[in-house]
This record gives C-alpha cells, sequence and structure tokens, in this order.
C-alpha cells in the first residue's frame, strides 16, 4: 500500500464521533479527554468509560504511536480487499496510551518490532465519504 | 463459593461434523427436536422430564428463543435462558443449567446447538446480506464500534485478531511457531480415531502443518478450525433424575466466566485472555487445581488460542507455553491428553456446536465411553471455551461421580 492508496471500505460514522471524523478529513487528529479523571477516551462515547463523567473534551494530539501488533495477510482479510496491496493489519498505541486498529503503510523494506514509532497517514476512502487514520514507521 | 455438585451431564447427542454435508437440510428448530430426542434417550430420560432448556442464537427467532423453543419441542418448562457467548456458548449454557439445577428451580436441563445446513430459501428477500459471510463475529451494524473502527481496516472475522494476538505474544516471548504445529498435529492423532470427527483417519505431522499456507502471519491454514456441519446436545440433571441415566454423573463441580472486550485491540493485555480468570474461578469453586486435572478439552478454534489456555490456566508460566509444550504429548495415549476427540482442528467446528464438543468429549471418558481414545483412570477435566476473539472465555471442572 502505498500513499496514494484509497480505502475500500467507508466507516459507518455516529453522531458521537463526528469530530474525530471532520478532524482526520483536515488532516489532523483529535481525541476525546475526560474533564473529571483526564482519562484519554478512544472509540469516542458520550461518557468516559473509567468514571462515566458525561464531561469530555475533544483535544488536538499529535497522531504519534507506537507498534503493539501486526500481521501481514497474503489472502485478503475480506473480498472489498481483494486485488489491493496485501494488506499489514495493526494495533497501534497512540502516546496518549489509547488503542486502536489501523494498516500499515510504507512498511517496504522495514522489520516492524513490538513499541516501533509510528507516524499518522491521512487515507481517503474510495467513496469519498470519509479519512481514515493509517500509520507508518516514523 | 463451592458448589453442592448437584448439576450433573447424564447424557449427551454428538453428530458426526462433516465439511461436506450432503443430508437433508432441515431448519434448526426441526434439528433441536432431533438433537433433544438424541439425547434425551441417551440420558434415559423423557421429553416429560425435562423442566429446564438452554438455548443459543436460532435462525428461525430473533427473539423469544426459549419460548419459540418451547412450543415447538411440546414441553413446558420453569427455567429457560438464551446464551450468546459464541463459541462460549456451549460452556455457558452447561454451568448455567447446573447452576439453576443446584438452586433447586428445575431438575432436567436439555442444552442443544444445532448445526446443520437449513433449508435455501427461494425467497432472496430472506436471504442473508453477503458480507455476512466474511464480516464472521464482526458487527457491521450502524452504531456499532467495529463497523466504525473496524471493519474499514480490514480487521474482520477472527483470523487476523488471532494473529495479531499471536504476533503480539512472539514479540514478546519469542516463536511459538513448532509449539502452535505441535497442537494440530497431536490433536489430528487423537482425531484419527474419532469417527464423528471430519478428519477422521486423516492424521497429519508437524511438518505438514509447518508448509500449510500461511493466512494471517503467523497463523497458517492447518492451526485455523475449518467450519462445518454437525450439531451437539447435552441433558444434565439433579442426583435424583440422574439415578435413571445408565451413565457415571459427570458432575459441574466449578464453573467460571469472564467477558472483557468484544475486539483485542481493546485487551488490557492481547497476550492475557479471559481465561485466566474464568478459569481461577472455576478451580477455587470446585477445590481442585490445574495439577489434579486428568484430562483437558479446551476450546481451539486456533492453535494459539490452547497455548494461550494453557498458560493463563496456571499450567504454566506466562510466556512458557511452547517450552511446556515441547515436552509434552497430547494425544489421548500421551502423557498430557488434551482435547482427545481432536478439538475442532481435529474435527471441524460446526458452528456454535463447536463449543459443545469439548464439554461432551470430557464426559464421553468420565463416562468411560470414548472406545479406543479412552483414558485410563479419568476423574477429573478442565474444559474451556472461548468466543469472539478471546472476547470471553468459560472454564468447567467436571468430575465423575
Amino acid at each position: 500500500m502505498t500513499e496514494t492508496f484509497l480505502a475500500p471500505l467507508a466507516p459507518k460514522m455516529t453522531p458521537t464521533s463526528a469530530p474525530f471524523w471532520a478532524a482526520l478529513g483536515e488532516g489532523r487528529v483529535v481525541l476525546q479527554q475526560c474533564d473529571g479523571c483526564e482519562a484519554w477516551v478512544f472509540y469516542p462515547r458520550p461518557r468516559c468509560p473509567h468514571c462515566l463523567s458525561a464531561a469530555l473534551s475533544w483535544k488536538p494530539v499529535s497522531g504519534r504511536a507506537t507498534l503493539t501488533t501486526w500481521t501481514h495477510c497474503p489472502r485478503p482479510t475480506a473480498p472489498p480487499f481483494t486485488g489491493l496491496a496485501p494488506q499489514t493489519l495493526a494495533v497501534v498505541t497512540l502516546e496518549e496510551e489509547v488503542r486502536m486498529s489501523t494498516f500499515l503503510l510504507e512498511t517496504a523494506g522495514r522489520t516492524l518490532s513490538l513499541g516501533m514509532a509510528l507516524a499518522p497517514r491521512f487515507v481517503p476512502t474510495e467513496d469519498g465519504t470519509a479519512t481514515l487514520l493509517a500509520f507508518a514507521p516514523a | 463459593m463451592g458448589t453442592q455438585r448437584k448439576g450433573a451431564i447424564v447424557g449427551y447427542a454428538e453428530w458426526p461434523t462433516v465439511r461436506r454435508y450432503n443430508g437433508p437440510r432441515r431448519f434448526m428448530l426441526e434439528q433441536w427436536m432431533d438433537l433433544a430426542a438424541e439425547a434425551l434417550a441417551d440420558a434415559g430420560l423423557a421429553l416429560k422430564d425435562v423442566d429446564g432448556l438452554v438455548c443459543g442464537t436460532l435462525r428461525e427467532a430473533n427473539m423469544f428463543v426459549p419460548a419459540t423453543v418451547v412450543e415447538y419441542l411440546g414441553q413446558p418448562v420453569k427455567f429457560a435462558e438464551f446464551v450468546d457467548l459464541g463459541g462460549a456458548t456451549g460452556t455457558g449454557m452447561l454451568w448455567r443449567a447446573a447452576a439453576a439445577i443446584e438452586l433447586g428451580l428445575c431438575d432436567v436441563v436439555l442444552c442443544a446447538l444445532p448445526g446443520l445446513p437449513i433449508p435455501s430459501n427461494p425467497d432472496p428477500r430472506d436471504r442473508p446480506p453477503p458480507e455476512a459471510r466474511w464480516l464472521g463475529s464482526t458487527s457491521n451494524a450502524w452504531g456499532s464500534p467495529q463497523a466504525e473502527f473496524e471493519v474499514p481496516f480490514g480487521n474482520v472475522a477472527q483470523n487476523a485478531g488471532y494473529a495479531m494476538i499471536a504476533a503480539h505474544y512472539e514479540a514478546r516471548f519469542g516463536s511459538c511457531e513448532r509449539a502452535r504445529a505441535q497442537i494440530t498435529a497431536q490433536q489430528r492423532a487423537s482425531a484419527a480415531l474419532n469417527p464423528l470427527a471430519s478428519f477422521y483417519e486423516k492424521p497429519v505431522s508437524l511438518d505438514e502443518v509447518l508448509a500449510s499456507p500461511m493466512i494471517a502471519e503467523p497463523l497458517r491454514l492447518l492451526e485455523i478450525v475449518m467450519p462445518c456441519a454437525g450439531g451437539a446436545a447435552v441433558v444434565l440433571a439433579s442426583p435424583e433424575k440422574a439415578k435413571r441415566s445408565p451413565h457415571r454423573p459427570v458432575q459441574i463441580t466449578g464453573y467460571g466466566e469472564s467477558l472483557t472486550i468484544k475486539t483485542p485491540t481493546f485487551a488490557e493485555d492481547l497476550a492475557v485472555t479471559p481465561v485466566a480468570a474464568a478459569a481461577a474461578t472455576a478451580f477455587a469453586r470446585a477445590g481442585t487445581t490445574p495439577a489434579a486435572m486428568d484430562l483437558l478439552a479446551l476450546y481451539d478454534c486456533y492453535t494459539i488460542t490452547v497455548l494461550l489456555t494453557l498458560e493463563d490456566a496456571g499450567f504454566c508460566p506466562k510466556g512458557a507455553g511452547a517450552a511446556f509444550l515441547a515436552e509434552r504429548n497430547l494425544a489421548f495415549d500421551g502423557d498430557f491428553p488434551v482435547n482427545t476427540h481432536g478439538g475442532q482442528l481435529g474435527v471441524g467446528q460446526p458452528g456454535l456446536a463447536g463449543g459443545l464438543l469439548q464439554p461432551i468429549e470430557a464426559a464421553r471418558q468420565l463416562m468411560g465411553r470414548a472406545g479406543p481414545r479412552q483414558v485410563r483412570d479419568v476423574n477429573r477435566a478442565l474444559v474451556t471455551g472461548t468466543g469472539g476473539v478471546m472476547s470471553e472465555q468459560v472454564a468447567l471442572i467436571l468430575e465423575g461421580a
């Protein structure tokens, strides 16, 4: 996969997560943070999953992350990915200690390792409705 | 916290698990009735003895599943449960049934999970959407966090999730490739003697497992269960009713359940599974220990599930699974029998019914009915069930009365 890659599947966005997707469309990453217990929250929710406070604020973050796990899939994991470059699925941990699912780009010639530093990549979906947050070795 | 040992498995039915099913197609309700008849006959009990029912999902009903089954069978009950724990549904059904008997809510509980193909409906409006075939355990419904944050990345169904658990484990504790291949090969040695298994008379070598195609690194084809057709049912009874069974009652003396996440992306530690908590609870409730087990029947959707279950259930320390396995033989005639029916890696996975095959094999061994693969002097067994992608696990301690 390269930076010109368009993601074949669009997310089913919700009103709760709209600020997250809107920011990605502008090349920025925002996350919710609990005003009460200061925990970072991902995926977006109406309340904090640590203290159930409803006082959550959207905050800009760097989008820098480390690699928690990955799998290189020689066979497509789902038919919409057929014919595209082999997928490298990953779970990453952002600087704010929240995890997310993603795929990795620009991995050719790179040895992936646990804890490897990653930088965000903004990948539009084929249908033009959303921008996904992917990652590449930093 | 301990059990009074009142709820016991007294009979079961297990249909052959087959890759390509060519028999008559039946609705799940029809299969329920067939399984009920077979399991009750095995238990020496009649339909009129049944006063409890535990169900899983049914293609013919989105809601009111127990009432639908009760009416179809023609037998009123005093206790009904609907269990939705994926691969842990079967084991989750059994402890709920045993607990209901122990509480005196009912005396005879029927648990069934049909898994044969249903008739194909000529009306296209009634067919599942094509994406249902590749979504697996992933929900793509609007508002589901998976539809929004997993599906777009292709992290769907089970293979990639289990592969990422295995990859994370290997990044921390070193390769377990040979140990995982050993699990398949040794379970297939047992399956080769199980006429109900899809891999009956088809053993496989460790090298053949290692040579099978890579599906999602590090997992290869022969480390992944094969979807099959089949079905299974279990009858549990109180001590009084158990006297009518021709078999040695198999008591559920301990049980534990743990649900932590839906997607391993959010697991607190990707190398630690919910069975850690479930097994600790089950052993404590039964007043026993891993070392006292004569037999293990561990849910094996993937090889990595077995390895992690052995560690988290307390058979060896975290990270030591591969070294532990290297010194043991899991086959029915080995020094550490695990999944003596072949496990799902050897039998195949007949849908949700796959989660009843582990407890049925443990009961079969404890009853002394395992024929050519009978393990000698089996009195205690640990049984586990795993749902989703290490999302939820159940542990049971079974003991022969």
